[in-house]
């Protein structure tokens, strides 16, 4: 096999598993401030990708323009969605937390489905056909955008938490729910805010993503698995770690389905979750509980 | 007797004389009904008793289902040797699971996890497995369907529903029995506080493997079941996580670590899911999705009012909780 093409594949892999890695890192920050698991979390990203593709239909508006609205959406959405049905089960056994994530699951891809229809939808803009040439790289130009974008969010994200006084609050109530109470932090309005940034996360993922694929109801439970992959071999919980695993996954799925069958690299990434569940459970970048 | 068990037995009786009166299609949906009663008990048997919550539970089912039919679609040997073939690749599988779990620590969330990942690594497996068919399925060959023929159970649909029946009131009876004995008061010792439990001297390392084990055995016969009475097997459908979803959503609507509760939950839900179908015909709202946006809100409201079950609260209601 031509080495080139390994290295196509290879770049191409690293840009979509920066994009995969965003809406892990949703799914990171979620589980590490709320400790709830967002069993909902592919189905919320193919809404987003479904309202840039309806967006771009309407009016033509590139996914780059529409992530702006669409985050700032998802955001009061996840905000509202926390803040009305989940905070109540922050303390209900897990089991619980899971029926009530895979009832919104499923409200949200059947409801796709009603409006969209079960056929594929994407956008077309003509960035997508052009490529940048490194010598005998091939790296198409809608791929680097997308990535760009993920990084771009990926790095407002760790800035919010690292140098706002909100951020540092949410962080707070990540490490000691009941230290956080004591000094007089709104827990409950902190969760929603972290469940909101979460959306947000996924909103602009789900935004780069829809100029790579095509987007159908069906994808939801899909990149629910996904992100799950790539959280936990990261790290549940660790920011750093959600990107370094989409990243991971992203290169071996690409590189498993060009060495073996395209349909068996899922496969690949099951064993690798398999492997580090027992051998690491806190991930690869995590920290020991 | 207490009223509860002159419900049950009421309750049985009706069961065994309802084929009398009822058509095709209220048959099939009273098999489905028994079938996920059957599927729920021996989902809470793991996660309603030892409290080891299990989202994978469509790999026994398609394992169990997968080596009964290949063995008889492949050799013509009909399902009562193929049985203990599935039950044992299936407590294999459980065991190694569990072992592997248990060995190295993982619960909660993770355990969860890491059920997930082996039905789906599973999946993907057949889907690459030609002996099987691949993505192309396995079809059992369908004959006869008039009379019953026990040795390949094979037969009409009042077969299969006496079969399932029978399953579902066998496995009522064991779990009866079972949350009774040492080994059903060591697993609620367990799901309550498993700290607490080893400091007892209970070896939770074992008896939570024993409860994978003799799950994944219940639910391996389900996989039989399944392949006999669909007679089509596709991983993509078999091995699906939403199949697992199926199977733990009776238990838990029904009442986590109850006796009855996986039967009402089963019965509420399909019942329901039908239904609804129904009312949509009706109305001439026959839109795809309609019917699961409903079936998702009841869901929702059921857990967010409900969070012990629908039979906990009937019980007491109708002073059946003996």
């Amino acid at each position: 096999m031509a080495p080139e093409l390994v290295l196509n594949v290879v770049v191409a892999g690293v840009l979509t598993g920066l994009v995969y890695g965003l809406m892990a890192l949703g799914l990171s920050v979620i589980f590490g401030v709320v400790r709830v698991v967002n069993f909902a979390h592919g189905e919320m990203m193919t809404v987003a990708m479904y309202a840039a593709a309806a967006l771009f239909a309407a009016f033509s508006l590139d996914p780059f323009l529409a992530v702006l609205p669409v985050a700032a959406v998802f955001f009061l959405l996840g905000y509202a969605l926390q803040a009305g049905i989940i905070n109540p089960f922050i303390t209900r056994p897990e089991h619980s937390q899971f029926m009530l994530l895979v009832a919104v699951a499923i409200i949200l891809v059947n409801a796709l489905l009603i409006v969209f229809g079960p056929d594929a939808r994407n956008v077309q803009v003509d960035y997508q056909l052009e490529s940048y040439e490194l010598g005998k790289l091939l790296i198409d130009k809608a791929r680097v955008f997308a990535a760009g974008l993920a990084v771009v969010a990926a790095l407002l994200l760790f800035s919010f938490f690292r140098f706002t006084l909100t951020g540092k609050a949410i962080r707070a109530c990540a490490d000691n729910y009941l230290g956080a109470r004591v000094v007089g932090l709104n827990v409950k309005h902190l969760y929603a805010l972290t469940f909101g940034l979460g959306s947000a996360c996924v909103a602009v993922a789900g935004c780069a993503l829809v100029l790579l694929v095509d987007v159908t109801p069906g994808l939801g439970p899909y990149y629910t698995l996904l992100a799950f992959v790539i959280v936990i071999v990261g790290g549940l919980g660790s920011m750093g770690g959600a990107l370094l695993g989409g990243v991971l996954i992203g290169v071996s799925e690409a590189v498993a389905g060009l060495l073996i069958a395209p349909s068996a690299k899922s496969m690949f990434s099951f064993g690798l979750l398999i492997l580090v569940l027992l051998l690491r459970p806190q991930g690869l970048l995590g920290k020991r509980a | 007797m207490s009223r509860g068990r002159v419900a049950l037995a009421l309750l049985f009786a009706a069961l065994a004389v309802f084929p009398a009166f009822a058509g095709p299609y209220a048959l099939s949906v009273a098999t489905l009904v028994l079938y996920f009663a059957y599927t729920g008990q021996a989902w809470n048997v793991m996660m309603g008793f030892a409290g080891q919550l299990s989202l994978g539970h469509s790999l026994y089912v398609g394992v169990g289902a997968y080596a009964a039919g290949a063995i008889f679609f492949h050799y013509g040997i009909g399902p009562w040797a193929g049985l203990w073939v599935a039950i044992l690749l299936c407590v294999a599988l459980g065991v190694l699971i569990g072992f592997l779990a248990f060995r190295f620590g993982i619960s909660g969330v993770y355990f969860a996890l890491l059920t997930i990942a082996f039905a789906e690594f599973t999946r993907i497996g057949f889907d690459h497995l030609d002996w099987v068919g691949g993505p192309g399925g396995m079809f059992l060959r369908v004959a006869q369907r008039d009379t019953w023929d026990i040795a390949n159970f094979r037969g009409p649909p009042l077969m299969y529903y006496y079969v399932i029946l029978a399953l579902a009131s066998l496995a009522l009876l064991l779990c009866h029995f079972l949350l009774k004995s040492r080994a059903g008061y060591y697993w609620q010792a367990i799901r309550e506080n498993e700290e607490a439990a080893q400091a007892l001297g209970i070896n939770t390392f074992r008896w939570k493997v024993c409860a994978v084990a003799l799950s994944s055995a219940m639910t391996a016969v389900a996989g039989v079941f399944f392949a006999f009475y669909y007679n089509n097997l596709f991983p993509e459908q078999i091995f699906n996580i939403s199949r697992s979803i199926e199977i733990i959503l009776g238990p838990i609507i029904g009442g986590l670590g109850t006796l009855f509760g996986p039967i009402l939950g089963a019965a509420v839900l399909t019942l329901l899911s039908d239904g609804i179908t129904e009312l949509l015909a009706a109305l001439g709202w026959e839109i795809p999705g309609v019917k699961q946006v409903f079936y998702g809100v009841v869901l929702l409201v059921v857990v967010m009012f409900l969070p012990h079950g629908i039979w906990p609260a009937l019980a007491r209601r109708l002073k059946l909780d003996a």
